[in-house]
């Protein structure tokens, strides 16, 4: 039973955002000179955070590792640049809140110095897949989709499924974002060089490349590249956003569905991003970690849009200066694409590996509406992707009804904001949906807590009685021993003297010791028993 | 450096554009066209029916806003709505009192005393036209014979006026246009006199289906133009304000069990297209069992809800109480929306694999 790839299937639902890709489809890929600082954040990826391992005033060379991994889904961060590390602080980063993450501050030298020890692996295709993960795990590679989970992690066959496909997302369903399709377009034999030892590294020989026909180019480039190499082949799928969604993209091309809760590797798929396979490529190649990324910096709000090849933690701003700055009368800037990115409130916040975009948005690409009252009109539920109905999602969460947000499914969401583009009240979907995600969780912990300290104080309670009864028991053996030794005592009178001195005082209340003698054998036996 | 005022929502940050009043201005849209047809049939009278219906509406909107000290929601055409629909499934020749009681009772006992939009469960100008058929019967049957505008029956617009405000009295030369039944009422009063069909829609009373689809026959005043309320419905499902789950299912609730008893004994159950071009079902179908706060969310819900309003309309024009039974079946099945969401959930992405 081998996979039916086929670009014919469709998904649930979806919508078809006004795209705004001819703004930046055309600008070929660019670099630009180095900031004055970097700040780089210790957690750029979904799992555990990194631990420093450079202290201020450290000088670093590019590639260097300063954040250890911490844990298995970890990444860890390396320098983007050779300099000095001025502090270790923290700073405003992507977060939702707007709240600040330890970074480094990273003085760039002006050398761009590569860490000498950092090698590529020769002949890796003869080499185990383990090496190459090991590779891609220390390079600290992360899916650059934007959803930043720790690549070598993907890149781990499940023991009890083989993986039978692995699926190349060039998808790019985002609005606006055109980073992905410029590199397919511009490094297309780099990427399949990196899809080769992603496909060696899950012990799987074949791979969809899968990509918008919105983007020509980039489908004209790849299939060049393709077939220069076994196993690779591209598929064009018509536009349609949430394609590029993990989900949505496997139930497109192979009509299997992940199972609620499971993994894609549960039905033999796995999906990397283009981005992310020529991440692979330079690790495995030249043992460079993932320094940069492409962003795509675009919007009416930006005077030349761009597509910039950036280190990570340059601030936003540098990005948007290199573009020739805000137009005025600019809403909105946001990190990542306009249906699932992140608004910012402070232009000095990083890019970091899963940045994909910087939008200027102007009033009229943006909403600011009051929200209205649900209308029930279904049309959320009409084109959600994963069939859920979000506007029953979004009163439960918002009347903390969160022991009911089980039976609608909440876990489900992917949060690509479908349902609240279509929603003529304005409601904020996406954001209710946090909310109870957020509540849930923080439920679930309190439960937790509560179950520790109940077994806890359950524990010490068992304990404050064992103790207790060990300390009786050596009463009675105490008593039991004196008893013994007095009947001894009794029978064959001791010697005077020294048995006067050693024994305790009950010794000489041989009336009281009686009845004892009856309860001890008592209580050796109910010790017995259980 | 200058610090941006930008501003900080909550993914997405674009819009599809789709908006309550876009959607409200929509129906009224689709619905004038059938409004305009009733005016023209019925003459000057259904004008006014249908202006005061609409402004006690939107009266009654703003009064409760400003009771609630909410802002103004007149802009998102809601109430204008209500009435428009309502004031369409009135008798064309409505005393005044019943058109602005009828706007009432739908926007604050109707709508407003469940919390406003989105929050009622029936259909505010069902609820309010069932309300007004059991408190004055009389006025909801008195159906005038056609009189189309610029025809030799034709009243003028004093007289309409006159009619609507003082009631038959007042323009006493109309009168014997009234008192009349509409073809549904004909059919079940003839049958329980035990005529057959045949002769129940014959004779005088001659009902013939070229003037039903157009509308020149007696019945409320919007109702009775099933070629232009078709359009409309069409209008609006090509936009995809409605989809045709409802609509289609409601037809076919109803028109289903009439072809099966039809073929079984014509001379007592009228053929499909009788039912299909008579009363409101029409309208019915398209614009009121498609009230989305009123209907349920999903598709499924909606088909099992349109084929409870088809059958129970079937029913009650059948065998009820009532020649015409569109609004009480479409606000009985309003009632089992709640039930029907819950049982109707799409099955979830990856849910049916998860057992294995």
């Amino acid at each position: 039973m081998g996979i039916m790839i086929s670009a014919l299937r469709r998904f649930h639902g979806g919508v078809h955002p006004k795209e705004y890709k001819e703004l930046s489809r055309h600008c070929a890929i660019e670099g630009i000179p180095l900031p004055e600082r970097l700040y780089v954040p210790f957690h750029q990826h979904i799992g555990a955070p990194c631990d420093p391992c450079v202290a201020p005033g450290e000088k670093v060379l590019k590639g260097q590792m300063i954040g250890r991994a911490g844990g298995y889904v970890s990444a860890p961060i390396h320098a983007p640049t050779s300099g000095t590390i001025e502090a270790i602080v923290e700073h405003v980063a992507g977060h939702p809140s707007g709240l600040t993450m330890l970074c480094a501050v990273l003085v760039p030298d002006g050398n761009d110095q590569w860490h000498p020890d950092l090698k590529g692996l020769v002949d890796p295709l003869d080499l185990e897949p383990q090496e190459i993960r090991d590779k891609i795990r220390d390079a600290g590679i992360v899916g650059l989709g934007g959803a930043t989970f720790p690549s070598h992690v993907k890149l781990t066959p499940s023991k009890t499924r083989p993986v039978e496909v692995l699926l190349i997302n060039g998808a790019e369903c985002e609005p606006y974002l055109t980073c992905d399709a410029r590199l397919m377009e511009e490094r297309f034999a780099e990427i399949t060089d990196g899809i080769r030892y992603m496909l060696h590294a899950l012990q799987t020989t074949q791979c969809v490349v899968c990509i918008e026909d919105n983007k020509p180019g980039a489908i004209q480039a790849m299939t060049k590249a393709a077939k220069e190499t076994r196993n690779i082949q591209v598929l064009a799928l018509p536009v349609m956003y949430p394609q590029g969604a993990e989900k949505q993209l496997i139930e497109v091309v192979t009509g299997r569905q992940v199972p609620s809760g499971g993994l894609p590797g549960d039905i033999g798929v796995i999906v990397h991003n283009v981005g992310t396979a020529l991440a692979v490529r330079e690790a495995i190649r030249f043992g460079r970690p993932l320094t940069h990324r492409v962003v795509t910096v675009t919007g009416q709000g930006i005077a030349r849009p761009a597509n910039l090849e950036v280190p990570i933690g340059t601030p936003v701003q540098t990005l948007i200066d290199r573009c020739g700055g805000l137009k005025s009368g600019v809403k909105k800037v946001v990190m990542g694409g306009p249906m699932m990115g992140l608004a910012l409130n402070d232009l000095q916040v990083p890019v970091v590996k899963g940045t994909s975009g910087i939008l200027a948005l102007m009033a009229n690409e943006t909403v600011q509406k009051p929200e209205g009252p649900c209308i029930r009109c279904g049309n959320c539920v009409r084109v959600c992707p994963l069939k859920l109905t979000p506007c029953e999602m979004a009163w439960r969460a918002r009347h903390d009804l969160l022991d009911q947000l089980g039976d609608v499914h909440l876990q489900d969401c992917c949060e690509c904001g479908t349902c609240a583009y279509v929603c003529p009240s304005n409601i904020p979907l996406v954001h209710y949906f946090r909310y109870g995600k957020f509540a849930l969780a923080a439920q679930k912990r309190e439960k937790e807590k509560t179950a520790l300290t109940k077994s806890r104080s359950a524990a010490k309670e068992a304990r404050v009685a064992a103790e207790k009864a060990e300390k009786e028991r050596k009463k009675e053996e105490m008593r039991l021993a004196m008893e013994a030794k007095k009947k001894a005592a009794a029978a064959a009178p001791a010697p005077a003297g020294e048995n006067q001195a050693t024994t305790p005082p009950e010794e000489h209340a041989p009336a009281a010791a009686r009845p004892g003698g009856s309860v001890a054998p008592r209580v050796a036996r109910e010790k017995n028993t259980p | 450096m200058s610090k941006l005022p930008l501003l900080v929502t909550s993914s997405p940050h674009v819009h599809g554009g789709n908006s309550i009043p876009g959607i409200m201005n929509a129906v009224i849209w689709a619905l004038l066209p059938g409004a305009a047809m009733g005016v023209m049939v019925f003459g000057w009278s259904a004008l006014f029916v249908i202006l005061i219906t609409v402004a006690a509406c939107m009266v009654t909107e703003r009064l409760v806003n400003a009771i609630r000290s909410r802002p103004s929601t007149l802009p998102d055409n809601s109430a204008a709505l209500t009435g428009l629909l309502l004031a369409m499934s009135l008798p064309p020749n409505s005393p005044w009192w019943v058109c602005v009681t009828g706007g009432f009772f739908a926007i604050l006992l109707g709508k407003h005393l469940y919390g406003g939009l989105g929050y009622n469960m029936f259909n505010p100008a069902l609820i309010a036209r069932v309300f007004l058929l059991i408190s004055f019967p009389v006025q909801l049957t008195s159906w005038p014979s056609p009189s189309p505008l610029m025809s030799g029956q034709a009243h003028s617009l004093a007289e309409g006026l006159a009619l609507i405000l003082s009631g038959p009295a007042g323009a006493p030369e109309l009168l014997d246009a009234l008192s009349s039944a509409t073809p549904l009422g004909q059919y079940r009063t003839e049958l329980g006199l035990g005529h057959t069909v045949a002769e129940a829609l014959g004779g005088t009373y001659a009902f013939d289906l070229l003037s039903a689809a157009t509308g020149m026959l007696k019945g409320s005043l919007g109702e009775t133009s099933a070629i232009l309320l078709t359009l409309g419905g069409l209008y609006l499902l090509r936009k995809g304000i409605i989809t045709w789950h409802i609509p289609g299912a409601m037809l076919a609730g109803c028109l289903a069990p009439a072809a099966i008893f039809w073929y079984l004994d014509p001379t007592k159950y009228p053929d499909p297209l009788f039912h299909l071009v008579t009363g409101g079902l029409i309208l019915g179908a398209f614009f009121m069992a498609t009230d989305m706060v009123t209907s349920p969310i999903s598709p499924v819900g909606q088909i099992v809800f349109g084929l409870g309003c088809g059958l129970l309309t079937y029913v009650i024009r059948t065998w009820g109480g009532y020649p015409e039974g569109v609004s009480f079946a479409i606000v009985i099945m309003n009632a089992a929306v709640p039930l029907i969401d819950q049982y109707s959930r799409p099955v979830v992405y990856g849910a049916q694999k998860s057992k294995a």
